[in-house]
């Protein structure tokens, strides 16, 4: 697809990206909520808990904040786990990194604040002249999301109940398994699948929260190894440069 | 309540940290060839670990709870081309479903 066709055109096939975003906004909004609730009790107040999710914006990594908190854990250490939570977004974000357009500082950096799970999967999902929008719709419509529900929770307390009851805990790695099939479309997409799987089952018994994911990264890597195929490297038909937005 | 604070913004600059390097350093530039390749397939790998470790983890071990009978159905949902929004709301749903039957 020429970048001149990008706007016009796009009626014939509706695009579905605002329903995933939302999709997945709706499920970290109720997590939102909980974390709201969760870091009140934990002793954060209602204002620096809501902030703390426009400052760090990175859901796990903060329920594991709280969560040393509430455990009478010093806040140090909580702070580690986090960040060792959040090592992924490095690898993440190198990984985006080609596909962003080179932008003023600032703009980088709000592209860089927007990297979660949530947008990286979108983005790297759809077509790739649409990934930088799609990264952004999806990290600005979870962002709000998240820092909206967070208010809700810390200054209304539990209006949703627990969100495990909804199930809500299983929504992600639903979420994140239907993002991932266009990957397995392609034998190297498997193999680096199987991969990460195995390291994440192999490690997630003995390493601190946040690693096996890390290392499963190495599994991308052993795949280029074991599994070499130069027709289907890239799941998107199109392996365009990356693109300078308006 | 300080050491909270200071935590908090040690947490806030490291994750920070972490999520920009990659669009700060590298935006628009094209990494070398090896690293583009790795580049491109980690999302395989990292996302298929997110799956597993977000449907088996807990406290720090591996547990068979409701949640993989919630992934099994999305499985199929993803199977069946379903849309996106619907294969959330089946994972949802069914592990809402077996916890109520009492399971996990």
């Amino acid at each position: 697809m020429s970048p001149l066709s990008r706007t016009p055109r796009d009626g014939s096939r509706r695009d579905p990206l605002l329903g995933e975003a939302l999709a997945l906004a709706a499920a970290v909004s109720a997590y939102g909520l909980s974390y709201g609730v969760l870091a009140t009790a934990a002793g954060l107040s209602p204002l620096v808990a809501t902030l703390s999710s426009v400052v760090v914006f990175a859901g796990s990594a903060q329920f594991a904040f709280v969560g040393v908190l509430a455990a009478g854990g010093s806040p140090l250490t909580g702070a580690l786990g986090g960040v060792l939570l959040n090592l992924r977004y490095l690898a993440f974000g190198f990984a985006m990194a080609p596909h962003l357009p080179r932008g003023p500082l600032p703009r980088r950096m709000l592209d860089g604040h927007l990297m979660i799970d949530e947008s990286v999967a979108l983005a790297l999902a759809g077509p790739r002249d649409q990934l930088v929008r799609r990264f952004r719709l999806a990290g600005l419509a979870v962002g709000v999301g998240w820092v909206a529900a967070t208010a809700l929770g810390a200054y209304g307390g539990q209006l949703l109940g627990d969100p495990r009851a909804l199930g809500l805990d299983a929504a992600f790695p639903a979420g994140f398994l239907a993002l991932l099939a266009p990957w397995l479309r392609s034998r190297q997409g498997r193999v680096a699948a199987v991969l990460g799987v195995g390291i994440a089952l192999a490690l997630t018994p003995v390493a601190p929260p946040g690693i096996p994911v890390v290392a499963a990264a190495l599994g991308a890597v052993i795949a280029l190894r074991v599994a070499p195929d130069r027709e289907h490297r890239d799941p998107d038909p199109a392996d365009d440069p990356p693109q300078e937005t308006p | 309540m300080t050491l909270t604070l200071v935590a908090l913004g040690l947490l806030a600059v490291g994750s920070f940290v972490l999520k920009a390097a990659g669009p700060v350093a590298a935006a628009g530039r094209q990494l070398p060839p090896r690293v583009r390749a790795v580049a491109e397939l980690l999302p395989a790998a990292m996302l298929a670990a997110l799956v597993v470790t977000q449907t088996l983890g807990a406290d720090g071990g591996l547990v068979l709870d409701a949640r993989i009978v919630g992934l099994g159905a999305a499985a199929i949902a993803v199977a069946l081309r379903a849309p996106f929004p619907l294969v959330v709301l089946v994972g949802a749903g069914v592990t809402a479903l077996v916890r109520l039957g009492g399971w996990g």
